[in-house]
C-alpha cells in the first residue's frame, strides 16, 4: 500500500521538520493547536533551515473535523498533550497508520486506548529550532528510528514508512523490534534531560567529566547505570549504551560550539526555562513504573523525578 | 578577656555586639567590608529586630592590625574559611578560635593554622541591613565544646559560653558538640539542597513530593553521623517538620536557594558534600547525598 497522504499531528520542531519534508515525497496535512498556526502555514508555507533549505507547500488546519483521510498520522505533540488531540481523533482517519514518536514510554497504549490502528514505535534524535509558526531551523540531522509496535502491524509496513522518510531526504532507520533503542532513549533521556532541568545548564562537556569525585558526569554515569539495570530486569538488550550515546553527543557538542553553535538546551530544561510542565511523568516517571513493575530498586531516578515534579511545582 | 569575631555577617555581628556588652571584654571584629566596618568604627554596631543593642568595639578590614587574642569566633561563609584563617591565625597564637559556621569540615580548616579549636553550633540567624547595622530574625542556642582532633581546653570552652550567654546569646558548654552540630547540619543539608534545586520554601519541601526524599536524605546523614559514634542531641527530622510549621518557617527560603538565586557559591561542600566525605571515611555510602552535592555544583556552574 502506498503512502501517499501524511498528516502530522502537532506543529513544533519535530512536527515541522517531519511536515516540511514529507511534502516533498506526499501530500501533507498539519494539525496545528492554534487556528493562527494553520493560516500561517497555509499562506506562508513551511521554510525550513539549516541542515536542509527549501520551503515545503503544506495543508493545515487546527479542526480535526476538517480532516479528509490519511495513510499515515504522525503523533508529533509533546507527550503530555497526546490524551487529548487522539481522544479528538478517534473515529476519525480511519484505517491510517499511528506513528508515535513521544519521548519516554506509554505513547502506543495512549494510541491503543481509544480504537484499533496499525501503530508504528519511532524515536528520533532529531533537533531544531523553532523561529516562528511557519519557519523551523534543522539542527541535528540523526535518524528517526522506528518499528511495529506489538503485532498491530508488519516489519514490512515499517520498511515502507522508512522509505517514505528517506526519500523525503529525512534519515530513518526501520527495526523488527525497536524496544532496544527505545530504551536506549529512554535511559539517556531520563538521565540527561533531568540533570539539564535541575542544573540549568545545557548537554555540556560537564555531564561526561568524570575525574573529580563531584563531577557531574559521575551522577550521570549512575544514573545511567541504575536505568540499565531496569532494561536487563524487564529484558531488553539495549541498542546503545546510553553512556557512550552521551559521551558522544556532548564530543558532538563540543565541536559544533567550537564552528558558533549554542549547546544543545535538553527539551525538558527548555520546558523548566519557559515554565511549561515537562514530560517528566512520561520519562523518568515510565522507567520508575517499569522498575518498580519488575522489582529494581532506583533510588537516584527517583530523586530526580521528586526533584523535577517539584521544581515543576514551584512555578506550575 | 579580648575576643575577635572573623566575619561580621549576621551570625558574627551577633556574637560581636553581645560580646561588647560586657564590661571586661574588648571585642575586635575582622571583616573585609570596609563600609561596614567604618560604619561599626564610627557609630558602633547596631542590632535591631529580636533584640535592640548597640555594640562598642573594634572593627578593621586589615587582619595586621589585630591584637593577639584570647578567643576568636569564626563566622565566615564555609568557602571562606581557610583563606581567613590564614589572614588571621597571627592573633590566636595563644588564643582559642571556635567556628560558629554551618556544616561540618570547618574545624579541621581551622586546625590547619590555629592550635586549640572550639566545635561550636548556632541557631540564631539574622541579616545585614546595611553598614553597621544587622537585624537578628530569630533567636536560638549555641553549643560549643572542645575539637577533639585538636582540642581548646575545656576550661576555655566553657569561658567564652559563659561570656557569650551574659551578653544575651546562650550557650552551652558541652564535653561533645558534634550531637548538636550533626543535628543541624542533616536538616540544612536536606533543606538547602533541595530548595536550591526546586525553587521552594522550607514548608514546601517537608511536603510530597520532596517529603520522601528529604527524609531519605536525612537518613544517609543519621547513618554517617551514627557510623562516627555521634549521639544525635535531637531529631533533625523534628526540627524539619518543627520549622515547616507556618508560624516558624513555612516561607523561609533556604540559604543555598538565595544563593543561586542570585548566583552567588554556596555552602554545598560543608553540607551535603561533608556528609559524603565523611561517609567515605568511614565506610559508608551517601548516594542521594552525593547526587545533590553534584547537582548543585551543576547549579552553581550555570549560575556563575
Amino acid at each position: 500500500m502506498a503512502i501517499r497522504r501524511v498528516c502530522v499531528v502537532g506543529g513544533g520542531v519535530i512536527g515541522s521538520l517531519y511536515a516540511a519534508h514529507l511534502a516533498r515525497v506526499a501530500q501533507v496535512t498539519v494539525l496545528t493547536r492554534r487556528p493562527e498556526h494553520a493560516r500561517a502555514l497555509v499562506a506562508d508555507g513551511l521554510r525550513v533551515s539549516g541542515k536542509s533549505n527549501f520551503t515545503a507547500r503544506v495543508a493545515a488546519t487546527a479542526d480535526a473535523a476538517e480532516l479528509d483521510g490519511a495513510d499515515l498520522v504522525i503523533l508529533a505533540t509533546k507527550a503530555t498533550d497526546l490524551e487529548a488531540v487522539v481522544a479528538e481523533l478517534a473515529g476519525r482517519l480511519a484505517g491510517a497508520t499511528a506513528m508515535t514518536i513521544q519521548n519516554g514510554l506509554g505513547a502506543e497504549e495512549i494510541v491503543r486506548a481509544h480504537g484499533e490502528r496499525p501503530l508504528v514505535s519511532a524515536v528520533t534524535f532529531m533537533s531544531g529550532v523553532r523561529h516562528s509558526d511557519s519557519h523551523v531551523e534543522y539542527e541535528l540531522d540523526t535518524e528517526t528510528w522506528l518499528g511495529p509496535f506489538a503485532d498491530t502491524t508488519t516489519f514490512e509496513h515499517v520498511q515502507e514508512i522508512e522509505r517514505l522518510l528517506r526519500e523525503s531526504g529525512l534519515k530513518a532507520r526501520a527495526f523488527p523490534d525497536l524496544r532496544p533503542a527505545q530504551w536506549s532513549k529512554l535511559v539517556f533521556n531520563a538521565t540527561v534531560n533531568t540533570v539539564a532541568a535541575l542544573t540549568d545548564l545545557p548537554h555540556v562537556s560537564a555531564f561526561a567529566r568524570v575525574s573529580d569525585p563531584a563531577d557531574l558526569g559521575l551522577l550521570v554515569r549512575d544514573l545511567m547505570d541504575e536505568g540499565k539495570r531496569v532494561a536487563a530486569a524487564v529484558g531488553v538488550a539495549l541498542h546503545e549504551d546510553p553512556w557512550e550515546m552521551n559521551v558522544e553527543a556532548v564530543r558532538r557538542g563540543e565541536t559544533e560550539a567550537a564552528a558558533g553553535a549554542y549547546a544543545h538546551v535538553p527539551s525538558m530544561l527548555d520546558d523548566v526555562r519557559s515554565r511549561r510542565r515537562t514530560e517528566v511523568d512520561f520519562i523518568t516517571g515510565s522507567l520508575v513504573r517499569e522498575a518498580t513493575r519488575v522489582g529494581v530498586s532506583v533510588p537516584l531516578h527517583t530523586a530526580m523525578y521528586r526533584l523535577v515534579r517539584a521544581r515543576e511545582s514551584a512555578y506550575l | 578577656m579580648r575576643v575577635c569575631v572573623v566575619g561580621c555577617g549576621a551570625v558574627g555581628s551577633l556574637f560581636a555586639a553581645a560580646l561588647a556588652q560586657l564590661e571586661e571584654v574588648e571585642v575586635w571584629a575582622y571583616d573585609r567590608d570596609e563600609a561596614h566596618v567604618a560604619a561599626i568604627e564610627a557609630h558602633g554596631l547596631r542590632v535591631t529586630g529580636a533584640g535592640e543593642l548597640v555594640g562598642r568595639l573594634r572593627a578593621t578590614a586589615d587582619p595586621a592590625e589585630l591584637p593577639p587574642c584570647d578567643f576568636g569566633i569564626v563566622a565566615v561563609k564555609s568557602m571562606i574559611t581557610a583563606t581567613a584563617m590564614a589572614e588571621t591565625a597571627h592573633a590566636f597564637r595563644r588564643g582559642a578560635v571556635c567556628s560558629v559556621q554551618n556544616g561540618a569540615g570547618n574545624e579541621e580548616l581551622i586546625a590547619e593554622h590555629v592550635r586549640e579549636v572550639i566545635r561550636g553550633t548556632t541557631f540564631p540567624a539574622g541579616h545585614v541591613a546595611g553598614p553597621g547595622h544587622v537585624v537578628w530574625d530569630t533567636k536560638g542556642d549555641t553549643h560549643i565544646g572542645p575539637f577533639e582532633p585538636s582540642p581548646a581546653p575545656m576550661e576555655k570552652v566553657r569561658a567564652l559560653a559563659e561570656a557569650c550567654t551574659r551578653g544575651g546569646m546562650p550557650t552551652h558548654a558541652l564535653e561533645d558538640a558534634r550531637g548538636a552540630q550533626w543535628r543541624k547540619l542533616i536538616f540544612n543539608a536536606a533543606s538547602n539542597a533541595i530548595g536550591a534545586l526546586t525553587g521552594l520554601t522550607h514548608g514546601r519541601i517537608a511536603e510530597p513530593p520532596t517529603r520522601e526524599l528529604a527524609w531519605a536524605v536525612m537518613a544517609e546523614g543519621r547513618a554517617v553521623s551514627d557510623a562516627q559514634g555521634i549521639v544525635l542531641d535531637a531529631s533533625p527530622e523534628e526540627l524539619f517538620d518543627f520549622a515547616a510549621r507556618r508560624e516558624v518557617a513555612y516561607d523561609h527560603k533556604p540559604s543555598m536557594l538565595q544563593d543561586v538565586e542570585v548566583g552567588r557559591p554556596t555552602e554545598i561542600d560543608f553540607l551535603n558534600g561533608a556528609i559524603v566525605r565523611f561517609g567515605e571515611q568511614h565506610g559508608i555510602d551517601a548516594p542521594l547525598n552525593r547526587a545533590l552535592t553534584a547537582l548543585v555544583k551543576g547549579l552553581e556552574r550555570s549560575r556563575a
